[in-house]
């Protein structure tokens, strides 16, 4: 399984460029636009490509769908509600799913991290839990919880406490001594100790976590959808294999993508705002 | 050496051992500074200076020996120390009870010359700055005994001049006793009532310094002083 303490790479996805000298601002106004242009060129080639394929009957729909098509399918099943209400049930899932793990990951994260006992009890299972991947139980949650709610909510949830336990853990437990003995120094009780150095200092762990978790909660979902399920996104999905309706199918991975890409804003922006004395995110007061 | 001491000290430790694995890194050592008092310590890089700071801090622990401290003791560490994640003035306040907390600190700070930087983030800070939010920190608990391991040493050397006054400013103000750790002998001469140094775990040298305050390098006893703390220190200047 991948390691899940890694820090995901900051912003630095998209390199900025280097700020321009004065002699290239003229041909900046223009450059912006191009640059971007430039950019879009090979993907709008793509589409173009596909959608030429697709219209002369190169690429049949049973295979692939063409760019219109799924256009208008996506309307179709946003108008007809399908879409809404599929989502609905989705977000859902996948919200009930994170909120638990969110709860249950920082609990035991805390116990084990602030007690040598919580500890004892709780990391090694927590530890063991880590190397399962979480997908193979799949079969198992289906015969314990039937067909319903349950095991999606449940498989989502144990799939991403995880991270959020052990980023949390490591966290609590990389706080510098430093500043601990510093809290001895001007004598901190253990609650003062804990709620101003320990928690805010492992909060950028909790919140690397996070991204991770919800990443993985989709990821969760689209199986735990495909497999059995008669609503969600992942079902409509599965749906539609039934009927060759790729266009159907490639609507669903459009909304994935999608949901996938905004969770993960959400997230940069409560680090944004959360890790604001970062001098790096923009903290500068 | 003939030195007053007041009759009561504000620090009494005696016979104070500490071992790490075997070797004794302070061994039976004997030392008092008086209330009110300046203490400069010097000693060679690993003679326990830090060791003997922290025993006092109640960082370490009494193994061997007997250490008295008043009860209101603060430190000021090489390093500032601050949460990142605290505002410079939520720094100051850190376990400090009471409604009138913020105030405090704001007089704290202005007191070492950062009234306009209450809001900022530490990482923000230049390292004398935040050096000096360590020391309003430590200031603002109002300390009966007042330590201080190496705190410019990681400075240049104009801030350094600046830190070293202003510190003298504020002593002279509180009357606290202070224990400095220091390398430098120009700072220990600069501030100290009495400088010791500390070599093969007991105070070995024991220096009044009995110049004027405010203290100047150009002050005709300061260069005998300073070649006498050298000698202690085992640099004999020959230029
Ligand atoms: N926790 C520890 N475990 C083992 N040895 C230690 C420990 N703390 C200090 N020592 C040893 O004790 C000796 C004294 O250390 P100390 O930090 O007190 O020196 P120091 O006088 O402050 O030196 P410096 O001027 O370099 O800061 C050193 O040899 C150090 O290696
Ligand atoms: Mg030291």
């Amino acid at each position: 399984m991948l390691d899940m303490t890694v820090r995901p790479r900051s912003e630095a996805g998209t390199a900025t460029p280097g700020t321009p000298t004065r002699a290239e601002a003229g041909r900046l106004r223009r450059a912006v636009p191009t640059g971007l242009l430039r950019r879009s060129v090979s993907p709008l080639l793509l589409l173009l490509v596909w959608q030429a394929a697709s219209s002369s009957g190169l690429v049949s729909p049973q295979t692939l769908a063409s760019p219109s098509r799924i256009l208008s399918t996506a309307v179709g099943l946003t108008t007809d509600g399908t879409l809404p209400r599929n989502l609905l049930v989705s977000l859902a899932r996948a919200g009930s799913g994170l909120a638990i793990a969110v709860v249950a990951g920082v609990a035991l994260a805390l116990l084990a991290g602030l007690s040598r006992l919580g500890e004892e009890a709780i990391d090694a299972p927590m530890q063991m839990l880590r190397t399962l991947p979480a997908l193979a139980l799949v079969p198992l949650f289906i015969l314990w919880f039937g067909i319903g709610e349950l095991p999606k909510i449940a498989l989502v949830a144990l799939g991403s406490t995880i991270p959020i336990y052990l980023n949390l853990y490591k966290g609590i437990r990389s706080i510098d001594p430093k500043l601990l003995e510093m809290g001895r120094t001007l004598g901190l009780s253990r609650a003062q100790t804990i709620r101003q150095i320990v928690l805010p200092g492992a909060l950028p762990d909790l919140l690397t976590g996070l991204r991770f978790s919800v990443g993985i909660s989709w990821l969760m979902l689209v199986v735990a959808e495909q497999v059995n399920a008669n609503s969600g996104i992942g079902h409509m999905m599965t749906d539609a294999e039934d009927f060759l309706r790729t266009d159907v199918i490639l609507v669903g991975l459009l909304v994935y993508a999608l949901l996938g890409l905004l969770s993960d804003q959400v997230v940069r922006v409560l680090e944004r705002t959360l890790l604001a004395w970062r001098p790096s995110q923009g903290g500068r007061a | 050496m003939s030195y007053e001491r007041p009759a009561e000290p504000a620090i009494r430790i005696e016979g104070l051992t500490r071992r790490f694995g075997g070797n004794a890194v302070l061994d039976r050592l004997d030392l008092r500074i008086g209330p009110g008092e300046f203490l400069a310590l010097l000693g060679r890089s690993g003679s326990g200076k830090t060791t003997l700071l922290r025993t006092l801090a109640g960082l370490d622990p009494v193994e061997e020996g007997e250490v008295l401290v008043p009860r209101n003791v603060a430190v000021v560490f090489q390093e500032s120390r601050l949460l990142p994640w605290r505002r410079v003035w939520e720094n100051v306040t850190l376990g400090l009870p009471g409604r009138d907390a913020r105030d405090r600190a704001v007089a704290a700070l202005e007191e070492v010359g950062l009234g306009h930087r209450l809001e900022a983030w530490p990482l923000t800070l230049s390292g004398g700055e935040a050096q000096r939010v360590g020391i309003a920190r430590a200031l603002v608990r109002e300390p009966e005994f007042l330590m201080l391991d190496e705190p410019f040493a990681s400075l240049d050397a104009l801030t350094r001049l600046r830190m070293q006054a202003m510190v003298g400013r504020l002593w002279q103000k509180r009357r606290c006793a202070v224990l400095l750790v220091t390398h430098d002998v120009d700072e220990a001469l600069l501030l100290g009532d009495r400088a010791v140094v500390l070599d093969s775990g007991r105070i070995r040298t024991e220096l009044p310094v009995a110049l004027d305050r405010p203290r100047r390098h150009d002050d005709p006893g300061f260069a005998p002083a300073r070649r006498a703390l050298l000698a202690a220190l085992d640099v004999h200047e020959t230029v």
